[in-house]
């Protein structure tokens, strides 16, 4: 159980408090209602590069990593295509460092035109490290393409391409600002070694006066259902075949997604997972196997990455992975099976609140999703999880009309006469 | 009217108390040592058995790493998906690790399933048979893995680099090749299993909030094994560092970035310099706002991030500077770190600067020792080398007092550009 206080800034701040006094550490999150989905088709890459320039100065503070590191203070953040979470941990005592730094930069960024140049770089050659100069780094991007026809979904939080990012103006900059960082779009989890009362203080003195914004009302067109098998094939300078497949599922609210979870991991999570002892060690048709899912705040992908073991085809590839996909949707799953993975639900669950950098970021991610008492629900969820739901679910998901197949080929060598 | 351009006032991390909470130890029947760590409110824990079973001590390359793989793919009376079903089923991990010096097996659980666990170690630990199916596909797929690791430029510079500093036949800077995974065979396999893990020498790490009967759980599941507590004997291995110290490597004529990883051997954890040079390193590259990122990213814009290491081994160690930039501005990128270093020789660093650092560190600290295993993880580090107790204090001291003009003089001896290993992968 997560305990938290919340309470609501007049400029329409959320702010959660999780108190903590085993810790020496306080740690101050804050997320913005703002990922790769708000971003214009022409202009991606967008959201994740602003997060970069976030750390480039605000109104009144030149550099906002120095003050905090000189707290003893450490942060980082990420984004995601639903969300930009930003987030610092320092020792308690100088927990008013980060309240100043945090709210200086949602008051106003000092929109450097250096910053901007140089992050832009930076940002291409993150796009390089991780997704050009790499063998098989285009996987997802050509794969989200093929899944997402209208979602924003269809690019991922890197950008489309390079030249989005290279492309990206001041004035870009400056209206992304002032229509997603705004209290209105913003939720504040403190935790740690800390008082509500305290805290309360501190945002109101801090945030308080911070203009509210408009209200961002996101109206993203959503995916129509997939009315047919989708195949691509690619060919590329890689060493080994591989097998990617991706199938719609719920989002991340919605009912169907806990048992959408529980069948990821039935499916591919651990050396006794259903893939794995059938493809790799029995039939030997794989050499890797990774079965995960989005789970995204609208509608997400279940998918399935494999490579192949060296001369096996695809199309055999396939056929043995339906075969398996086949059995799950055709036989409920045994009383032992579904209790692993529901221990394994609650183990995860355990370890990962382990640490307040976690419980900070997973309180404002539900309070994204509407609710941070969510944060305290969950495991029931996963525990009234019937084998009967796992195989509605898994019908529903692991149909040939939901699926998008990539094959990713061994180019062949060409050879000069 | 609140002042924006004032920060709060600060306490330094510098004068904030820390200390690390100590070690509990007992023995099991069979004299393997076990140290614990109590700590968090969550009812978990971790049991990392380490054996001295790393590169160090095979006679064979990829002898250590295969035989630690495969230990739990298989015993007397069950196959890896019985072992791993009966792990999984209670939600827990059992992991297993090969490192240069010592190899691991390391359980996360729930401390309601111990009991049930305990039993699962102890079966590996005594009745793994290394099925030769099993040793077929873990080769096929490692050899497969091989191949496409070594299209990535980073891939082949981490291994290049270890080759040139530590030497090609050292257990410092081996690496894998397709040949020596032809080799291996499962007789060797069992044989480095009997003497290395069946009656090999063992210490146990466990941290968490741990069961009241912790003692009585591991003596009945591993107090009876032929495991040995001592420490093995170690027979020196000399370094044979290249003499050519510049390289530049093509490995992708169509990439668009280089692995640079710039390096030089350097004292091991025992040496008066080593905590020092700690302090210097993250003045050169060990934190964000460091002289390297400064420049070279958040300036220059050559990289997404560049970071210098100790790469501090049990018996040998090495100093590092670690970056993928884009293949054009690879050489202007070495000019800077190069720049950098002579910087840090020739003017003593401000104390503006140091103090930044030393409470970045401190802070650090702090942070580091917040949760078991975190805890638990740097005595791992003090028992393996044999640091004395008082080292984790004697680190705080050095970060406190450290002076400007002693940075400086490390410089000298440890940054001049010419001493380094200098790598370029594309």
């Amino acid at each position: 159980m997560i305990e938290f206080n919340r309470f609501v800034l007049s400029n329409g701040l959320r702010v959660l408090v999780h108190e903590d006094h085993t810790t020496p550490m306080a740690v101050v999150n804050v997320l913005y209602d703002v990922g790769a989905r708000d971003e214009q088709p022409d202009k991606t890459g967008f959201a994740h590069l602003f997060e970069h320039l976030m750390f480039g100065g605000s109104g009144n503070i030149p550099d906002y990593d120095e003050p905090l590191q000189r707290a003893g203070g450490e942060n980082n953040a990420y984004t995601t295509n639903d969300l930009t979470n930003y987030y610092c941990q320092l020792p308690v005592e100088n927990m008013e460092t980060a309240f100043w730094l945090e709210s200086d930069r949602m008051l106003g960024l000092a929109f450097s035109k250096k910053s901007l140049e140089v992050q832009r770089k930076v940002v291409c050659e993150e796009f390089k490290e991780h997704y050009l100069n790499k063998p098989y780094g285009d996987i997802w991007h050509k794969m989200r393409e093929l899944c997402y026809q209208v979602h924003p979904y269809r690019w991922m939080t890197i950008g489309k391409e390079l030249s989005h990012v290279e492309k990206a103006n001041i004035e870009d900059v400056k209206a992304f600002f002032y229509k997603h960082y705004r209290p209105i779009n913003a939720i504040l989890v403190v935790a740690g070694a800390v008082k509500v009362e305290q805290v309360k203080l501190l945002a109101e003195k801090w945030f308080g006066d911070i203009p509210s914004g408009e209200q961002y009302v996101r109206d993203l067109p959503a995916e129509p259902a997939q009315t047919g098998a989708r195949h691509l094939d690619i060919y590329a300078d890689v060493p080994a075949n591989a097998l990617i497949m991706a199938w719609h599922m719920d989002a991340r609210l919605e009912p169907g997604y806990y048992a959408a979870e529980l069948l990821t991991e039935i499916l591919g999570d651990g050396g006794s997972s259903r893939l794995y002892q059938a493809l790799v060690k029995e039939r030997k048709i794989l050499s890797a196997l990774e079965v995960h899912h989005f789970g995204s705040s609208d509608k997400g992908l279940l998918a399935i990455e494999s490579r192949l073991v060296n001369g096996v085809d695809h199309a055999t590839a396939q056929a043995a992975l339906e075969e398996e996909l086949e059995k799950i949707t055709r036989e409920p799953v045994s009383a032992t099976e579904l209790q692993k993975v529901k221990n394994k639900t609650e183990s995860m669950i355990v370890f990962e609140d382990m640490s307040l950098m976690n419980r900070a970021s997973s309180l404002a991610h539900y309070e994204l999703l509407g609710d941070a008492h969510l944060m305290n629900t969950e495991l029931e969820k996963y525990r009234s999880i019937t084998a009967d739901d796992l195989l509605r679910e898994s019908q529903k998901i692991f149909r040939k009309e939901n699926s998008n197949t990539l094959y990713y080929h061994i180019r062949p060598t060409q050879h000069a006469e | 009217m609140l002042n924006r351009k004032k920060a709060p006032a600060i306490k330094d991390a510098v004068n904030m108390s820390l200390h690390l909470p100590p070690y509990v130890s007992f023995t099991l029947s069979n004299g393997v040592p076990v140290y614990t760590v109590q700590a968090g409110s969550q009812e978990v824990l971790q049991v990392e058995l380490l054996f001295f079973a790393g590169l160090w001590y095979e006679q064979q390359e990829l002898l250590s790493a295969t035989t630690n793989f495969l230990l739990k793919n298989g015993t007397k009376t069950k196959t890896a998906f019985q072992l791993n079903e009966q792990v999984e089923y209670y939600g827990a991990y059992l992991s297993r690790g090969c490192f240069n010096d010592v190899s691991n097996i390391t359980l996360h659980c729930l401390n309601k399933h111990l009991p049930h666990l305990l039993p699962v170690v102890s079966e590996i630990l005594t009745e793994s048979i290394f099925p030769e199916d099993e040793l077929v596909i873990y080769k096929n797929n490692q050899l497969q893995r091989l191949d496409i690791n070594l299209k990535k430029c980073e891939f082949v510079g981490n291994r290049l680099i270890d080759e040139y500093v530590y030497g090609r036949n050292h257990p410092y800077g081996r690496y894998s090749t397709a040949e020596a995974f032809e080799n291996i065979q499962r007789e060797q396999l069992l044989d480095f299993y009997q003497s290395h893990y069946v009656n090999g020498n063992c210490i146990i790490l466990v941290s968490g909030k741990l069961p009241t009967d912790l003692e009585q759980q591991l003596n009945q599941s591993l107090g009876h094994l032929p495991l040995r507590g001592n420490r093995p004997d170690i027979t020196p291995i000399a370094t044979s560092p290249l003499v050519e110290k510049k390289h530049r490597v093509s490995n992708d004529e169509q990439g668009i970035q280089g692995a640079i990883r710039i390096a030089r051997p350097f004292p091991t954890r025992h040496h008066p310099d080593f905590l020092g040079m700690q302090v210097l390193n993250n003045v050169l590259g060990g934190y964000f706002s460091s002289r390297l990122m400064n420049n070279i990213r958040e300036d220059k814009g050559y990289t997404y991030g560049i970071h210098s290491y100790i790469q501090s081994h049990l018996h040998h160690a090495s100093l590092h500077i670690s970056t993928e930039a884009g293949r054009e501005v690879c050489e202007s990128a070495i000019a800077e770190i190069y720049k950098e270093m002579s910087l840090l020789c020739n003017e003593p660093v401000s104390a503006e600067e140091l103090g930044l650092v030393r409470n970045y560190m401190m802070g650090g600290l702090l942070g580091d020792l917040d949760g078991p295993f975190q805890i638990m993880s740097r005595w791992k580090t003090y028992l393996l080398n044999n640091l004395p107790p008082d080292y984790f204090q004697q680190s705080l001291q050095t970060i406190r007092s450290i002076t400007p003009a002693q940075l400086q003089q490390l410089a000298q001896q440890y940054l001049q550009p010419d001493s380094f290993y200098e790598l370029v992968v594309v």
